[in-house]
């Protein structure tokens, strides 16, 4: 279709790197938040990580948390509501590291979080050096606000797959929808082709 | 619930071509644009859709605003100019009754109100977060909802008051209560301060209540509103919140 919005000129013709910023979004410098209810406020003494299998649960303590390995990564990510922010550090230990210890394998987790909030993925998208449950953000504790004391962290999709105040892992056999997957989001969220909404 | 949010939409959200019935200017800054949409599928009040604009020479930008009508209403958006906004600009000035103008929608299943049920309903809006908020205040109107509502409304100054004329005119049941930040006029009776937890006790709904909240604003607005009702004892389920940050450039 060739549709032209009378009079509209636009004002970014040569993003910064084009070959970074997926189609539909703009650059921002300013770092957004979007969530759907309150700021969880979870004491750290009362925190816990968790793989669930099953029956099985594999969990950490805050303290053991940040005793795994973690690796500072710096990357791009971009929100399904269309800023995209590049270059951004975050440090946080690797889901494969989390699985690995765990012992766990299934084709999708369901990621769960404070709140009651959830978001489903592919296995495979959050391992392999792909994903991380972060707790910095540029060189600081992450805040809450943004997540903190810990979210996922899965730059290649769409932000809200990120999910905020994450609290554990659940493994499954099936896709099954999370929060905003739910709502009509798309069930698996690729900036690239954007999957925004379910049927894109 | 899971399964029920995404009924009827399985097909996907097509982009189509609307047409601008009216504009109508809100305040200096912000204009609401009616719209003739030909093959629309309804919305609920709360929710949100896509604004596509196309340059000549193929330059797209996108952007998501609040409908700013009720279910049943023809479909309007009301948007906030800002300064170094690339889409806000061309839709608050350049855009005119007859144009065509490309979106998809509606969008988004949580932050709705239905009316279905009795409970009161606390609305809490910081500047044009009100917009999702005015659908459901005039979809309770329509409906004849006899849900009781407060309208916690937070502004700069009273000149950037969003509909201010119809929510002075909100029928029995509705209770619009305005805070103006930055610059009162003179006798102004009302609050004069940002949201703190004191202003919200008195203007809140008790707990017990069982109200139902929607918070939309700038984060600032939304993380102090949201903490203080969590604060007051409203379970955290029963605050829905909205945001923008950067957004809507």
């Amino acid at each position: 279709m060739s549709f032209v919005s009378r009079g509209f000129k636009g004002r970014r013709r040569d993003p910064e790197d084009p070959g970074r910023v997926p189609p539909g979004q703009y650059v921002t410098p300013d770092f957004p938040v979007l969530s759907a209810g309150p700021t969880p406020h979870t004491p750290l003494e009362e925190w816990t990580f968790a793989v669930v299998d099953g029956d099985e649960r594999t969990t950490w303590t805050w303290e053991e948390f940040l005793e795994l390995p973690s690796e500072t990564v710096t990357v791009d990510i971009h929100c399904v509501t269309r800023w995209s922010k590049l270059d951004t550090t975050w440090e946080g230990v690797s889901v494969d590291t989390l699985l690995e210890e765990a012992g766990a394998d299934s084709p999708y987790v369901l990621a769960f979080c404070d709140g009651g909030y959830t978001t489903n993925l592919p296995t495979e998208d959050v391992t392999g050096g792909k994903a991380w449950v972060a707790f910095g953000y540029d060189r600081e504790p992450l805040d809450p606000e943004h997540g903190g004391p810990a979210r996922l962290l899965v730059p290649h999709l769409y932000f809200w797959k990120s999910a905020k105040w994450v609290r554990g892992l659940a493994l499954r056999e099936e896709d099954e929808p999370g929060f905003w997957e739910t709502y009509g989001y798309h069930l698996y969220g690729d900036p690239w082709r954007e999957q925004r909404y379910a049927g894109d | 619930m899971a399964g029920t949010a995404v009924r009827g939409r399985l097909r996907g959200l097509t982009w189509q071509v609307a047409t601008v019935d009216e504009v109508v200017d809100e305040t200096p800054r912000v204009r609401t644009i009616v719209l003739d949409v030909p093959d629309w599928p309804g919305h609920r009040a709360g929710q949100h859709l896509d604004v596509r604009l196309t340059a000549e020479d193929g330059y797209r930008a996108e952007r998501e605003y609040s409908i700013a009508s009720a279910p049943g209403e023809p479909v309007a958006i009301t948007v906030e100019r800002l300064e170094d906004g690339e889409v806000s600009p061309y839709l608050t000035e350049e855009l005119r009754a007859g144009d065509g103008i490309e979106l998809r929608g509606p969008i988004g299943g949580y932050f709705v109100w239905d009316g279905e049920d009795r409970m009161p309903l606390l609305l809490a809006a910081g500047g044009s977060g009100v917009v999702p908020l005015r659908a459901m205040v005039r979809h309770r109107q329509r409906t004849g909802s006899e849900a009781p509502v407060r309208l916690l409304y937070s502004s700069r100054t009273l000149d950037d008051v969003i509909y201010r004329g119809e929510l002075e005119e909100a029928s029995d049941g509705v209770e619009v209560v305005h805070t103006l930040t930055r610059e009162q006029p003179p006798g102004w009776g009302g609050y004069a301060r940002r949201v703190d937890a004191e202003l919200l006790a008195d203007v809140a709904w008790p707990a017990d209540d069982g109200a139902l909240a929607f918070v939309c604003g700038p984060t600032s607005f939304v993380e102090a509103v949201a903490e203080g009702l969590v604060d007051l004892g409203y379970p955290p389920a029963r605050v829905k919140t909205e945001r923008f940050g950067a957004t809507g450039r």
